[in-house]
């Protein structure tokens, strides 16, 4: 027999001592961040940035693949009791040696996730991680001249990228509404007084929002610089505009962080992503009799909220719990009791 | 099913309240869950473990006396943990807002031979759906048992009381038939119905993993001590079973708790829906730990009116509860395990023998109950 054979029959036999839980459940225990686990990670420091953003130092479990300088990672946290996940810029460069990976947080207002790490996350907590994923990244040949684009928190992967690879010719634009705002300054201006980056720092407060067509003057040569660019939406429409109208869409790479804020209305288009089926619910109709009418098979049982029968996976839009009027917006994992929660706005259910 | 309705005295209205003061108390709970709640299942889940491994440890070792009575001490009650605290309680979704995968109602599964999907659909759907009415809970006696005066009596109740001490001590069997719909589905055309064949192998596959693994494998693994071993698994089953059997049998069984006829519930408002829970469960009274080992099932009557509450928090709840059964003239039927235990099991004697009719019926109570 293999050794990869003996190993899975000796697996097998532990599979049998533990059952109906799984080896892993016990190993677990003491070793979440082992080969073989479910990928976690531990926070081991949190260190302020700005006043409001700080930055999370990271132990990855030993299944970390690493990642490409730009890249972004989801993380699960735990927040008052609740899994939620969220996708963040990995901020440290690709080979440091401690094994460490670092994002950087800003608070967004009301944003839940957030405010907890940069506010309340203590080194020692378990989080969960996903593989670093993204097609924001440099290129494997250098180009030899390199633009960045950036505002607000836009400047995180960007810093993943400054951090892991020099060019011979970079030039930065950054925005933010005033000085103490900026992300990173200090390494920044650290970067420029080693003659390693050229930075225009804008501050929107006072200078007012960057109009693109300054970047005729900012940089001159932009249109040959390969260019990277984050930030709001309205900037990097601004910029693919642009870079189109001058003939050179293809210098410019854009990440764009996804919105997360949902809002919730009164009732809305339901779509039942496995049948295909598309129909309007209004506000008070649970979303089992909204399939049930358009002829969803749905699972179902007390039909009161008590028997759990009827969780169904919500994978968009917001649905609006009638006995509490709670809101509940879709995330991956997120399943809702379909006999009591009513569209809030538009939604799509997995059924 | 009394003569006597002891929730005639409240008027419809007053029934609504009812409803609204106890779904206020119900919000209250939802909108303050937080981290401390998730701390606490997740420190009893891995508790359990803890316990679970180190009993088993020992217990390579229980051809030495001690370490037999440690070992078997300590499985006994991880079992406990395992199927009261955590698994029926996970599996009722308390903990699915969570949101982990992992200690979700949808993924849990629980050391005892009834798939966790088919006692799900028994017990949340059918149980706590239809709670005490006769016909329609096969909880009240397991379909086995004469549990009312208003019930027919056959001479097979006789047995009542033998039936009852067999299904303590093999509770999880009597769990997974039940759940099968064993009794029901053994006549020649339902057996071959593929949906019922499908969930009988379910049930074979998994009361084969648990005999492997408690009667063969950690036996096996102890080698001199495999008799020892085996005898201490066989204890701590039988321990965890009757002690499980007895908890169950307060919640819904003792005297002084209401059974419903079929009728009653036809067109049921939310606030008669609660006042059948209040009426139709009953509660152990007792220390933290008590409560703790009955997976707070000791809190019956809270956990039959709010089902998917987290259970570490039904001890907050009871003193709202209790103020309400007070507030509506209403029996909070409750008391210390032995009583309780005594109660239901005099009540499972009592009714193995024939009785004389409750003298005040209607014709279309007694037509229900042919139906039932
Ligand atoms: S059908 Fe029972 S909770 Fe929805």
């Amino acid at each position: 027999m293999t050794s990869a054979a003996l190993r899975s029959r000796a697996w097998k036999l532990l599979e049998m001592l533990t059952t109906p839980l799984l080896p892993s459940d016990y190993l677990d225990l003491v070793s979440p961040l082992r080969a073989g686990a479910d990928l976690r990670g531990r926070i081991e420091d949190v260190h302020p940035e700005t006043g409001d953003a700080a930055t999370i130092v990271i132990r990855p479990g030993r299944g970390w693949r690493g990642h490409t300088a730009g890249q972004y990672v989801r993380i699960g946290v735990d927040v008052d009791g609740v899994r939620l996940w969220r996708a963040y810029s990995v901020t440290s460069p690709t080979d440091r040696r401690d094994g460490r990976i670092t994002i950087t947080v800003k608070a967004i207002p009301d944003g839940k996730v957030s405010n907890h790490l940069v506010r309340r996350a203590k080194p020692g907590t378990l989080i969960q991680l996903d593989q670093a994923t993204g097609d924001f990244v440099l290129p494997e040949a250098k180009p030899a001249k390199v633009l960045y684009l950036t505002a607000g928190s836009g400047i995180t992967p960007v810093m993943g990228m400054l951090r892991d690879i020099e060019f011979d010719d970079v030039v930065m634009v950054h925005s933010a509404p005033q000085p103490h705002d900026v992300i990173f300054r200090k390494d920044l201006h650290d970067l420029v007084v080693d003659k390693k980056l050229r930075l225009t720092e804008l501050h929107t407060d006072t200078d007012g929002m960057l109009d693109i067509a300054r970047i005729n003057e900012l940089v001159p040569d932009w249109a040959e610089r390969e260019t990277w660019a984050c930030g709001p939406a309205g900037l990097l429409d601004a910029a693919e505009e642009h870079w189109t109208e001058h003939g050179v869409p293809e210098r410019l790479h854009t990440e764009r962080f996804r919105p997360s804020i949902v809002v919730a209305g009164d009732g809305g288009k339901v779509t039942f992503g496995t049948t295909g089926k598309t129909v309007d619910a209004d506000g008070a109709t649970p979303l089992l009799d909204v399939g049930e009418e358009a002829g969803v098979l749905m699972p179902s049982g007390c039909r009161m909220g008590i028997c759990f029968g009827c969780v169904t996976p919500l994978t968009a839009g917001a649905v609006r719990d009638l006995r509490t009027g709670e809101i509940t917006e879709a995330e991956p994992g997120v399943l809702i009791q379909t006999c009591v929660s009513a569209a809030a706005g538009p939604c799509d259910i997995e059924r | 099913m009394t003569a006597i309705d002891p929730t005639a005295h409240l008027t419809a209205e007053q029934i609504e309240e009812l409803g609204r003061e106890l779904d206020a108390i119900r919000d209250e709970v939802i909108s303050s869950r937080g981290e401390k709640d998730a701390a606490y299942i997740r420190k009893v889940i891995s508790a359990q473990r803890k316990l679970e491994l180190v009993s088993r440890g020992i217990l390579l070792f229980s051809i030495f006396p001690p370490a037999w009575l440690i070992g078997t001490a300590g499985l006994s009650v991880a079992k406990i943990m395992d199927n009261m605290e955590i698994g029926h309680n996970i599996l009722h979704g308390q903990w699915d807002w969570m949101r982990d995968p992992k200690i979700h109602s949808t993924t849990w599964d629980w050391d005892h031979v009834s798939p966790a999907e088919q006692w799900k659909h028994s017990h949340n759907e059918l149980h706590h759906t239809y709670t005490n009415v006769i016909g329609k809970d096969n909880d009240l006696g397991y379909g086995i048992m004469r549990v009312d005066e208003d019930q027919r009596w056959h001479p097979f109740h006789l047995g009542q009381p033998l039936w009852n001490f067999i299904n303590a001590c093999f509770f999880e069997y009597g769990i997974a038939a039940y759940d099968l719909e064993l009794g029901k589905n053994l006549d020649k055309r339902r057996r071959k119905d593929p949906e019922f064949r499908a969930r009988a192998r379910a049930v074979g596959r998994k009361i084969r993993k648990q005999v492997l693994k408690d009667y063969v494998i950690h036996p096996l693994l102890s080698g001199p001590s495999f008799l020892t071993t085996l005898a201490a698994t066989f204890t701590a089953n039988l321990v965890r079973n009757i002690w499980s059997h007895s908890v169950i049998m307060c919640g819904h069984f003792p005297e002084g708790v209401q059974v419903f006829e079929r009728r009653s519930i036809k067109g049921e408002t939310r606030g008669q829906w609660y006042l059948r829970q209040m009426m139709g469960s009953a509660n152990i009274s007792g220390s933290k730990a008590m409560h703790f080992m009955t997976g707070n099932l000791s809190h019956q009557i809270e956990h039959h009116l709010f089902p998917d509450l987290p259970s570490n928090r039904y001890a907050e709840v009871a003193v709202k509860v209790r103020a309400l059964f007070e507030k509506y003239e209403l029996k909070y039927v409750t008391g210390p395990l032995p009583k309780q235990v005594y109660s239901a099991w005099h009540k499972v004697l009592r009714l193995s023998l024939p009785n004389r009719k409750p003298k005040v019926t209607t014709p279309d109570r007694e037509q229900e109950l042919v139906a039932a």
